[in-house]
C-alpha cells in the first residue's frame, strides 16, 4: 500500500541528506519525495510517498523520528487530505494535431505553457490518478519531455472528511 | 564596559569546560592548529594519542568506564577520516561521545582544498548528530546541544566540524541559551498501561527469563535489575553489552546467551514461557535463527529508543522508557512470583551443560583469563580486542560490576582493545586495568602503547597469542573445510616491541608462569605486556553456526 507521510524538518542544511540517506541506508523506498518551507522560515515541509506494509512504515517512522532535525511525522494515508502534484510535458505537436492536442488539454483543465514550432509544452495540476490519465492520452503523441514535482498533500480542514469529499473535490480540480 | 572578545577556538574550550569535562583525547594538524593554541593554555588536559584511531577508542573507553561523555579531537581530512571507525564503533554500542574536527576554512569549503574531506557527510549515518559549524555566534550553542543530545535518551556519539577561520574569528562571548530542539525527544513517559500489562503477565508467567542488554549498564540500572530477578526469581542471561549489569556470581545468573552463549542460557531462551528484554536489541548475534527465537514465550521489551520495538521480532508488550525508571515501575507494582519447577529445571541444565575446555599440556586462553579474574578478585576493568579471545573473556571472566567489561560489542572492531584501556585507565586512575588482546587485533593499534608509556597509565596488556586470526581460523575450520586461507600470522616479537615502546614486556610459554608473570605485572604499576603463548587451535564453544536456532548448538 502506498502511504503519504507530512514530515516537518528543521530547515538546516544537511537535512535533506540526512532524511534521503536514512532512506537508502535501511532500504526503503522513496516513491516521491517534494520539500519547501512552510509559513515559518525555520521549518521545511516534506511530503514523502512510499510503498509498504504498517510494520515497515512503523519502522520508517520510528528512525525517522530519531533523526534530530524531524521535528513531526504524520502519515496522513487514512485522513482526508487535499494533494496536488505538478507536471509539465513537452509534447510533438505538428500542425495537424495540434487542435487535438488542445481539446485534451481542455479536458483535463492543463495550461499550454509554451509553444514551439514543433511542439507544445503543457501543465498540468491534479492527484496521481488524473495526471497519469493525462500523461496516458498524450502518448501517442510522442512525449518529448515529462518532469513532476512529487507530491505535496496536506490535511483538510475539518477531520469528518471521508473518502467521498476527497474525490469529489479531486474531480472538480 | 565592552564585552570580552574570545577567540572562536576559546569559546569551543570554554564551552566544553562548561559541561564538565575535565579530559580529552585528540591529535593536533593543520586545520586545528587553533584550537590546540588555546589548548595551550587551556585547563582542560589533553591526551596525545599515536592515531586518531586510537584516540577515538580511548575517548569511547573512557566514556564507557566513567559513564561521562568522552571527547575527542582531530585535525581535517585525514585526522577526521581516521577517526571514523571510533565514532562507528560508538555509535553501535550507544557511547556518549563528542567528536571534534577541524576544516578547512569556510571559504575554501567544497573545493577540494588541501587536507579537505566532508567529515558530516561520511558519518551520517554513523553519528546521532553532527553540526557543521558556519557562524561563530553559534558555536557555544551548538557545544551545548552536542553533549545534551550524546548523553541523553539512548546516548551516542555526536560530530562538531569546525572551520579553522571559525577558530580564529574573535567574537564577544554570548553565553547559550536554552537548548530547543522540537524534533528531539529523548526521554519518553512511560505509559502506566504498559506496565500494569506488563505486570499481568508476569504474574501469569510460570517460566520467565530476563534477557539484559547494555541498556542495564548505560541507564545504571543494575540494582533494579537486581531487584526484580530476586523477586521473581528469574534466571537473567546478559547479552556481550549486558555483562557486568547483574553479578555474575549470582545463582540466577545464566552468563550470555546467542552464538556463543551457555547451553543453559539458549535453553531458557526455547523453553521460557515470557522472556523479559531489558535494554537490548535482539541482535542477529544473539537471536540465531529469528523464526524459532524464544518460540514459546510472550515478549516484552523496555527500551529507551522506539526504533528498536519491533525492529526485528514481534513483542508483545512494549515499555518505551528508560530502563531504569521503567524497572523502578514495574517493581513497584509486582508481588513475589517464585516457581520453583522452573527455576529446578535451570539448575540441573547448569550442572549438566556447564562452560567447559580440556586442560592440555599448553597454557589455555581459559585458564589465563580466570587467573586474571581471581588475582584481581573481579575488581579489574577489562577491556578487550575482538576475535576468539574476546568470547572466552566474555565466557570465562565473572563480571560483577557494571562498567567493569568494555568490549567492541556492535561492530566488533579489532584494535579497540587497546586505546580502550588507555581511556580506561585516564578515567579510573586508581583501578587494575587489563587488556585481554589477541595477536593479531593487538596490531591494529599497537602504536597506542607509546600514549600508555608517555602518560605513565599502568594498563595491562594479556595476547593470547595462538599465531592465528583465531576466530577467522574456527570459523574455516567448522565451515569452510579446514581451509586456513590467509589466517595463520607471522608475528612481531610482542617483549622487544612493548621494550622498545618503554614499556615491560613478559613472555610467558609455561602454565606454571602465568600466575607469577601477572603477579607481576600488576605489581609493577607500569605499563606491560605480556605474550602467553597459547594453545594454537582452540575453538569457542559452544557455538550456534550462524544463522541457526539457539537449541542447535555445536560443542
Ligand atoms: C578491523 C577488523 N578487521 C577484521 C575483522 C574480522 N575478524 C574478526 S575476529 C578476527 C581475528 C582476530 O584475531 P586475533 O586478534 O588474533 O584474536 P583470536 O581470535 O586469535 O583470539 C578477524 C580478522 C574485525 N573484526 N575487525
Ligand atoms: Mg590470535
Amino acid at each position: 500500500m502506498k502511504h503519504t507521510l507530512a514530515v516537518e524538518v528543521e530547515n538546516t542544511p544537511g537535512v535533506l541528506a540526512r532524511v534521503a540517506g536514512l532512506f537508502s541506508r535501511r532500504g526503503f523506498n522513496i516513491d516521491s519525495l517534494a520539500v519547501g518551507r512552510t509559513d515559518n522560515p525555520a521549518v521545511s515541509r516534506m511530503t514523502i510517498v512510499v510503498e509498504g506494509d504498517d510494520r515497515y512504515l512503523e519502522q520508517l517512522n520510528k528512525q525517522l523520528h530519531k533523526l534530530v532535525d524531524v521535528i513531526k511525522i504524520s502519515d496522513i494515508t487514512r485522513d482526508a487530505y487535499v494533494d496536488r502534484e505538478l507536471v509539465l510535458i513537452k509534447v510533438s505537436a505538428d500542425a495537424a494535431r495540434r487542435a487535438e492536442i488542445m481539446q485534451l488539454v481542455d479536458i483535463f483543465r492543463a495550461r499550454i505553457v509554451d509553444v514551439g514550432p514543433k511542439t507544445l509544452t503543457i501543465e498540468v495540476t491534479g492527484n496521481d490518478g488524473k495526471i497519469t490519465a493525462f500523461e496516458e492520452s498524450l502518448r501517442p503523441f510522442g512525449i518529448k519531455e515529462l518532469v513532476r514535482t512529487g507530491k505535496i498533500a496536506m490535511l483538510r480542514g475539518f477531520k469528518a472528511g471521508s473518502k467521498n469529499i476527497n474525490n469529489k473535490e479531486e474531480e472538480e480540480s | 564596559m565592552g564585552a570580552v572578545k574570545l577567540s572562536g577556538a576559546e569559546i569551543l574550550l570554554k564551552s566544553i569546560e562548561a559541561e564538565e569535562v575535565d579530559t580529552i583525547f585528540g591529535y593536533p594538524g593543520g586545520m586545528a592548529l587553533p584550537i590546540y593554541d588555546a589548548l595551550y593554555d587551556s585547563g582542560i588536559r589533553h591526551i596525545l594519542g599515536r592515531h586518531e584511531q586510537g584516540v577515538a577508542h580511548a575517548a569511547d573507553g573512557y566514556a564507557r568506564a566513567t559513564g561521562k561523555p568522552g571527547v575527542c579531537l582531530a585535525t581535517s581530512g585525514p585526522g577526521a577520516t581516521n577517526l571514523v571507525t571510533g565514532i562507528a564503533n560508538a555509535f553501535m554500542d550507544s557511547v556518549p561521545m563528542v567528536a571534534i574536527t577541524g576544516q578547512v576554512t569556510r571559504s575554501s569549503l567544497g573545493r577540494d582544498s588541501f587536507q579537505e574531506a566532508d567529515i558530516t557527510g561520511i558519518t551520517m549515518p554513523i553519528v546521532k548528530h553532527s553540526y557543521l559549524v558556519k557562524n561563530p555566534d553559534e558555536l557555544a550553542q551548538i557545544v551545548k546541544e552536542a553533549f545534551y543530545i550524546a548523553t541523553t535518551g539512548r546516548p551516542g556519539p555526536v560530530l562538531i566540524d569546525v572551520p579553522s577561520d571559525i577558530s580564529l574569528s574573535r567574537i564577544e562571548y554570548r553565553q547559550p541559551g536554552e537548548i530547543s530542539l522540537p524534533g528531539y525527544k529523548p526521554a519518553p513517559d512511560v505509559e502506566p498501561k504498559q506496565i500494569e500489562e506488563a505486570a499481568g503477565a508476569i504474574a501469569c508467567s510460570k517460566r520467565p527469563l530476563i534477557y539484559a542488554g547494555g541498556g542495564v549498564v548505560i541507564s545504571g540500572a543494575h540494582n533494579e535489575l537486581l531487584k526484580l530477578a530476586e523477586m521473581l526469581a528469574a534466571p537473567v542471561t546478559c547479552t556481550l553489552m549486558g555483562l557486568g549489569g547483574f553479578p555474575g556470581t549470582h545463582p540466577l545468573f545464566l552468563g550470555m546467551l546467542g552464538m556463543h552463549g551457555t547451553k543453559f542460557a539458549n535453553f531458557a531462551v526455547c523453553e521460557c514461557d515470557l522472556l523479559i528484554a531489558v535494554g537490548a536489541r535482539f541482535d542477529n548475534r544473539v537471536t540465531g535463527k529469528l523464526e524459532t527465537f524464544a518460540p514459546k514465550a510472550k515478549v516484552i521489551h523496555i527500551d529507551i529508543d522506539p526504533a528498536e520495538i519491533g525492529k526485528n521480532i514481534r513483542v508483545d508488550i512494549p515499555i518505551v522508557g528508560d530502563v531504569k525508571k521503567v524497572l523502578g515501575q514495574l517493581l513497584a507494582v509486582l508481588k513475589p512470583n517464585l516457581e520453583d519447577a522452573w527455576r529446578q529445571k535451570i539448575q540441573a541444565w547448569k550442572k549438566e551443560y556447564p562452560l567447559k575446555y580440556c586442560d592440555s599440556g599448553n597454557i589455555k586462553p581459559q585458564y589465563v583469563i580466570q587467573e586474571i579474574y581471581n588475582l584481581t578478585e573481579g575488581n579489574a576493568r577489562i577491556t578487550t580486542e575482538v576475535g576468539q579471545h574476546q568470547m572466552w573473556t566474555a565466557q570465562y571472566y565473572t563480571f560483577n560490576k557494571p562498567r567493569s567489561f568494555i568490549t567492541s560489542g556492535g561492530l566488533g572492531t579489532m584494535g579497540f582493545g587497546l586505546p580502550a584501556a588507555i581511556g580506561v585507565q585516564v578515567g579510573c586512575p586508581d583501578e587494575v586495568v587489563f587488556d585481554i588482546a589477541g595477536d593479531g587485533s593487538i596490531q591494529m593499534n599497537i602504536q597506542e602503547l607509546c600514549t600508555a608509556v608517555n602518560y605513565e597509565l599502568p594498563i595491562n596488556v594479556a595476547i593470547l597469542n595462538n599465531g592465528y586470526l583465531g576466530l577467522v581460523r574456527q570459523w574455516q575450520e567448522m565451515f569452510y573445510n579446514r581451509r586456513y586461507s590467509h589466517s595463520e600470522l607471522i608475528n612481531p616479537d610482542f617483549v622487544k616491541l612493548a621494550e622498545a615502546y618503554g614499556a615491560v614486556g613478559i613472555r610467558v610459554t609455561k602454565k606454571e608462569e602465568v600466575v607469577p608473570a601477572l603477579k607481576r605485572a600488576i605489581k609493577s604499576k607500569k605499563p606491560v605486556m605480556i605474550d602467553f603463548i597459547v594453545d594454537r587451535e582452540d575453538n569457542v564453544l559452544p557455538i550456534v553456526p550462524p544463522g541457526e536456532s539457539l537449541d542447535k548448538m555445536l560443542g
